[in-house]
């Protein structure tokens, strides 16, 4: 029998504030364990939280950029499960009318046409502390807990169960991840756990209408784990029901060593959650007003850009792409743009030697040592025929190094490009006559021997001929 | 509607306390007895009317996104029954 494998994620979005969600605690990663707490997040009795501004703000901002509708009205719950991490008893999240629903993305899948992938919902809730097993300074193999993360603002993203393959699912996830990046309300950074993917996962026979019994897949915290969690988890459920088993609805936990998925808790018991509305925060009501302020203060999404790119400065699909894949790299280009530089070059020079200097030397975008505006002018210098391509790789890494600007790198050592016929024309007189041998295979045809002449006036010209002109000069001296 | 042992073993499972069978059996009388009058408000039409979240008619309280002085680590520690370090200990959670 064929099988349908039938996905659904929900992400958790740790948000970009610099205090927790409902009490003014530094969110900072990294501190001294339980020094970023304060009565609020360590659930003492008779603590008041109050909701951070910001954090509805990044939702609103979020929704929008989903195509969600932002709900007029939307309270938070108490959801009751008890866990060491935990320090209430209770996690304040959002049941009944989170503050974004019914939206969706549209995603690609090797230039396959675009899918609709919907979004039931994303609410806002507050994260747990965290747990360390077995490296603990003190007596005896218990658990430590650090409730630094208690209470830092989260969104979680929950997906219709559209997504049919693991690559739809990276796909979908990535466009979420550039979103929330490009809106600078989240780092993105999923080692560290700031964008977190659960994946629910089922089979069903192809044809059926009857959605299989799911497992959730807890633990993937990369784009590849995904991938290979969720494949895993589809061989598994199919293996199961065609050796005559059931799938049973439970918690599964990606190990990223085995590449496999294994049971966590049974998760009926879990369920029972009992949500109520949480009296301690009252409603939260959000104007029109609001919205369309928020909608004015998005930026250009990475989608629009890439049109624009496209549409106004002629760039082939694929450049637009790889150039909005991140906001700064968009900024980047559109300066040195801006600042003169011909748009198809200055994105070819991006996806080229810039990313080739970024990537050796580990740097990000935003701190490249060669700025847009120098970038343009280097290009410049190509267009007006003062070097040649090959000498301006040169030029660039010497920019790079010593951050001067390529004329004073060009005045400098001397590399401006010779375009001075009679100079050139002296230095192939002298290579054809060093070179008898070669000029007469020429001329018995051999083509090919053509460009070991320009290998050779380059080379005597360290590189500074003018390509085009030497070319010229060379097809009619060897004329004879 | 009835409460039965059952019912109250698994609410008193999901709140983690433990009854003698005297206890299970007391608590789903009584227990029986107040759901039994709570539902009398079943008769009542709230065609309507918005289910009432809030007993308080407030709305968007806030506060700003600017860090307050944490209390410290000793004093975060300070009601813990037990401590490792700058951890709470607590026993050993398996996953």
């Amino acid at each position: 029998m064929k099988y349908q494998p039938v996905i659904g994620l929900e992400v958790h979005v740790q948000l970009l504030t610099d205090t927790k969600i409902f009490c003014g605690c530094s969110t900072k990663f990294g501190a001294e364990p339980n020094s970023q707490t304060c009565p609020v997040c360590l659930g003492l009795p008779g603590a008041l939280p109050v909701l951070n501004k910001k954090v509805v703000e990044f939702a609103i901002k979020a929704g929008l950029s989903t195509n969600c509708s932002i709900t007029p009205r939307s309270i938070f719950a108490r959801k009751n499960y008890f866990y060491p991490d935990l320090p209430k008893g209770y996690q304040i999240s959002q049941f009944e009318d989170p503050i974004c629903q019914h939206g969706w993305l549209d995603i690609a899948v090797d230039g396959e046409q675009l899918k609709r992938i919907g979004i039931t919902r994303i609410h806002m809730e507050e994260d747990a502390g965290k747990l360390v097993h077995g490296e603990l300074s003190g007596p005896g193999d218990g658990s430590g807990v650090d409730l630094n993360r208690a209470c830092t603002p989260l969104l979680e993203v929950v997906s219709e169960p559209d997504l049919r393959s693991s690559d739809e699912a990276v796909a979908y996830l990535k466009q979420l991840h550039q979103i929330v990046t490009w809106l600078g309300i989240c780092d993105g950074n999923m080692e560290e756990g700031s964008f977190r993917c659960d994946a629910n996962v089922s089979v069903m026979p192809v044809g059926s209408e009857v959605l299989g019994t799911r497992a959730e897949i807890k633990n993937v915290n990369s784009f590849k784990f995904v991938k290979q969690a969720i494949e895993y988890e589809i061989g598994r459920q199919i293996d199961l029901i065609e050796d005559g088993g059931t799938v049973v609805q439970e918690t599964r936990l990606f190990d990223p060593n085995s590449g496999k998925t294994r049971s966590m808790r049974s998760k009926e018991e879990a369920h029972d959650y009992r949500y109520f509305p949480d009296p301690d925060l009252v409603p939260l009501v959000i104007s029109e007003k609001w919205i369309e302020k928020s909608r004015r203060e998005l930026p250009e999404l990475p989608e629009q850009r890439q049109h624009r790119f496209m549409k106004e400065l002629e760039l082939p699909a694929y450049d637009a792409e790889v150039l909005t894949s991140n906001r700064s790299l968009a900024d980047y280009f559109e300066a040195g743009v801006a600042a003169g530089g011909n748009a198809k070059s200055v994105g070819n020079w991006i996806m080229g030697e810039i990313t080739r200097a970024l990537n050796e030397t580990g740097t990000v975008i935003e701190e490249c040592p060669v700025t847009p505006e120098q970038l343009a002018a280097l290009l410049a210098l190509i267009d007006d025929g003062t070097i040649s391509g090959k000498i301006a790789k040169t030029v660039f890494d010497e920019m790079w190094r010593s951050g001067k600007t390529p004329h004073t790198i060009i005045t400098e050592q001397g590399l401006v490009q010779v375009s001075d016929s009679g100079a050139i024309e002296g230095l192939i007189d002298e290579i054809m006559a060093a070179s008898a041998g070669q000029v007469a295979e020429y001329r018995n045809g051999k083509d090919k021997m053509f460009g070991f002449f320009v290998g050779q006036v380059m080379k005597a010209s360290k590189g500074k001929a003018n390509p085009a002109v030497v070319n010229e000069l060379l097809l009619s001296k060897l004329k004879g | 509607m009835s409460i039965t042992v059952a019912d109250v073993e698994h609410v008193a499972r999901l709140a983690r306390l433990e009854l003698s069978p005297t206890e299970k059996e007391l608590f789903a009388g009584q227990m029986d007895a107040i759901l039994g009058y709570v539902e009398k408000l079943k008769g009542l039409d709230t065609d309507g009317i918005v289910p009432t979240s809030h007993a308080v008619p407030m709305e968007n309280s806030f506060r700003e996104d600017s860090t307050c002085s944490s209390i410290g680590l000793e004093k975060a520690l300070a009601n813990a029954p037990d401590r490792a370090g700058s951890f709470f200990a607590v026993p050993k959670v398996i996953e």
